[in-house]
């Protein structure tokens, strides 16, 4: 048992504080009311070579663990949940499925842009009729002579419009379920792909979301990661590593809300006393902090876990069901010691109220979750 | 980063493993119907050097690892949380003596403890002060060399089998004095004044004898104080900071002990033609219950494992693993019930006794209100996390 971060983790942890305190923390409102991307923020987050962690220094990247890559995204969530989840997003499921499944000639072609964010990722699983049962694609990749063709549509695809790189599931066998899924990589200017205009959402408004329209999109051999039928197990395998990355993103969320649930607490005074001395919002942080350590430890255990090469389906999925739920818990209870003030939007309660939601529900939702860790835990 | 033991800790689980599910787990039933100590258990355990755990090899140990001991504890609890008290509670009433003790106290006391052949106990508690420890009213007077020791104690887990106690007293001369003129003694069985009073009728844990004790002008020698006279009340605290993980792990392993029974019977109850696992309200609730789990099982090893490292926020991680793994066996051990359904209520099955025995977990070692307090305490101390 060894539960202590290394220097190098350590070390990630004060650098992303400092970017989050330093960069995100004061943009994060804006954001959220201009529903704007915060394109300045990835790239300053890409000019400290956060981008690219997951990437082996080989091919440009950082070369990091998982569990830096927890505690970076972690870090940026406790203030800005949109740009967290684009960052989550490009960092695991958009670029990982490569660096996993992809050729040492696919890997030298896009990763040292995913690394260094010249180019930002995204990722292409779910569609109008196929969410939680992901299997049951309707998008459909083609062979037409040496290449394929995709024709269908994706929907909540994160970054979609903003991504200049996209993972894609499609049928190269449509109606045999998930052994017909084959993984493409699409580029952002591909013509035969189109992007829809980012829906207006709760929360995450940062984070553009979109509909994906594929019409005779054109994709050489060469663009297909993995085996013609590897594309399920692809798209499972980065999930699993996605869960670490939200898992985080509601860590973060939620000890952001603490922490200034804590500072209001302590300065607010009703009955001629700070509100930080009557017990029931002694209960409340006591309650909220425990659920944010436990959601934290959970946390790192999958990454930890994924990084020493260990199964972690399991892992990840507790790890992303009790972070996201604990969030959504953290981040009401939060605004609720703020009282009428964290109903505004000008406090960033509401807000993180907002975001939390998303977390329940993509990359698998928290019923997806409980139904992965039942199918683990009555099998072992 | 990594939760996964060491080959000691694994070794020593196996072990504890091994045992408890040959000789405790058959055994489990009748402790608690009949309500009296195990002594079988007792010697079970001394001669497999399970109570010398919590000790250092220095003092006639196995070990001394906060995380070791609560390996064991949880892998006893999965089979019978009053057979797991029985270790507990000899860490618990040592830990006084390992934290505060001098080297001539700690030569004298630990070996024994660590052999099993004595037992110890450990009493602070009051009829008229629980959580408020502070308000304790049994007083210690200077008598000659030594002191005379006049009082009550109540809910002394062990208390009437143990051979070696710590016993909390006031030492001011009015007996309503403040925290500071709180002292700890090491009182022995046989030392004349000091009697057993009733054992409690519970709920649970109905094989770990919850004594009264009396102290009546019981006269204990200068030597056997711990520590300064007046840092009692710190003590106290220190030992629970020190402990309460242990009863995390208790309830650690009344959960994992349940939700096992609760897995096992879901696969073979069946029930429309097949087995009550394949339906999704079965399997959302032993999904919850495995997460829950494993989010009380993190806060548990990192406590002791906080402990081990001597880091020093253990006041904060040991509350938090205490509220939250006690809160978590209540939840899971009531939720297995209700997967056994009418079985699950019935004595022939061991599941109603853990929903009877991890109430007490919310309890005792500070009840989570306490917990809550001491956790908000600590937070709001500081300025960030």
């Amino acid at each position: 048992m060894d539960l202590a971060l290394t220097t190098e983790q350590e070390e990630i942890r004060r650098l992303a504080r400092d970017f989050a305190e330093r960069e995100v923390k004061p943009r994060a409102e804006a954001i959220d009311h201009g529903l704007e991307f915060p394109r300045d923020l990835v790239e300053k987050a890409a000019q400290l070579g956060l981008l690219g962690m997951l990437v082996p220094e080989s091919f440009g990247g950082a070369g990091l663990d998982h569990l830096s890559f927890a505690i970076f995204i972690e870090e940026v969530a406790k203030f800005s949940g949109s740009t967290a989840v684009i960052i989550d997003v490009h960092t695991s499921v958009g670029t990982e499925p490569i660096l996993l499944f992809g050729s040492e000639e696919q890997k030298r072609r896009w990763l040292p842009d995913l690394a260094t964010g010249r180019k930002l990722a995204a990722f292409a699983l779910t569609e109008p009729e196929a969410g939680s049962d992901a299997a049951n694609l309707k998008t459909t990749a083609t062979r037409v002579g040496s290449g394929y063709v995709l024709n269908g549509s994706k929907i909540f695809i994160t970054s979609a419009g903003e991504a200049d790189s996209y993972v894609v599931m499609a049928a190269t066998q449509p109606g045999s379920g998930a052994g017909g899924v084959s993984a493409f990589v699409v580029s952002g200017d591909n013509p035969g792909m189109t992007v829809g205009p980012p829906f207006k959402k709760m929360g995450l408004n940062g984070s553009a979301i979109a509909e994906v329209f594929f019409k005779d999109c054109k994709v050489a051999e060469s663009d297909r990661l993995g085996a013609e039928g590897e594309g399920f197990r692809i798209a499972m395998r980065a999930l699993d590593s996605g869960r670490i990355g939200i898992s985080a993103q509601a860590v973060g969320l939620a000890q952001g809300a603490l922490d200034d649930a804590i500072a209001y607490a302590k300065e607010r005074k009703q009955f001629n006393k700070p509100i930080a001395e009557l017990q029931t919002i002694q209960n409340k942080i006591a309650d909220m902090a425990v659920k944010v350590s436990a959601a934290r430890w959970l946390t790192w255990n999958a990454a930890a876990r994924c990084d020493a090469g260990l199964p972690f389906t399991r892992e990840a999925s507790m790890a992303k069901l009790y972070a996201t739920d604990i969030a959504m818990e953290v981040t009401l209870d939060a605004l609720q010691v703020f009282g009428g003030y964290g109903y505004l939007e000008e406090y960033p309660m509401a807000r993180r109220v907002r975001d939390a939601k998303a977390c329940q529900i993509y990359e698998g939702t928290n019923q997806i979750q409980r139904i992965v860790i039942a199918r683990e835990v009555l099998t072992a | 980063m990594d939760f996964r033991l060491d080959e000691e800790q694994r070794q020593i689980r196996e072990m504890v493993h091994d045992l408890c599910l040959e000789r405790v787990e058959p055994r489990a039933a009748a402790i608690d119907e009949s309500g009296e100590f195990p002594w079988d258990i007792k010697e079970l355990f001394a001669s497999h050097d399970i109570l010398a755990i919590p000790f250092t090899p220095d003092y006639g140990g196995v070990s001394g690892s906060a995380v070791t001991l609560i390996v064991a504890i949880e892998e006893i609890s999965k089979f019978c949380a009053t057979s797991s008290l029985i270790l507990s509670v000899q860490s618990l009433g040592s830990l006084p003596i390992w934290l505060a003790g001098t080297e001539e106290q700690k030569r004298k006391y630990l070996p024994p403890l660590a052999r099993g052949e004595r037992l110890a106990a450990y009493a602070l508690t009051e009829p008229g002060s629980g959580s408020d420890a502070g308000g304790m009213r049994t007083r210690a007077i200077k008598h000659g060399d030594g002191y005379l020791i006049n009082g009550s104690k109540t809910f002394i887990t062990g208390g009437s089998v143990a051979d070696t106690l710590v016993v909390f007293a006031r030492t001011d001369q009015d007996g309503e004095g403040s925290l500071r003129n709180i002292s700890a003694f090491i009182v022995d069985k046989d030392m004349p004044g000091f009697k057993v009073g009733k054992l409690e009728r519970k709920l649970g844990i109905r094989g770990s004898p919850t004594a009264q004790l009396f102290f009546e002008d019981l006269v204990v020698p200068g030597e056997n104080r711990l520590g300064r006279e007046g840092d009692g009340f710190k003590l106290a605290m220190r030992v629970l900071d020190h402990s309460r993980p242990g009863i995390a792990a208790q309830a650690l392993g009344l959960a994992e002990g349940a939700f096992e029974l609760a897995r096992r019977y879901a696969r073979e109850r069946h029930q429309f033609g097949r087995p009550i696992a394949e339906f999704q309200g079965i399997q959302f609730l032993l999904a919850d219950m495995a997460t829950q789990i494993e989010a009380a099982r993190a806060l548990t090893y990192a406590a002791a494992d906080a402990i081990d490292r001597h880091l020093p926020e253990i006041n904060l991680t040991s509350a938090m693993a205490k509220v939250f793994a006690s809160d978590t066996a209540m939840r899971v051990t009531t939720d297995a019930v209700q997967v056994l359904g009418g079985y699950g209520y019935l004595r022939d099955f061991p599941t109603e006794r853990m929903m009877r025995d991890a109430k007490i977990t919310q309890i005792y070692e500070g009840t989570n209100e306490i917990q809550r307090l001491v956790i908000a305490r600590a937070l709001l101390k500081e300025t960030k996390s």
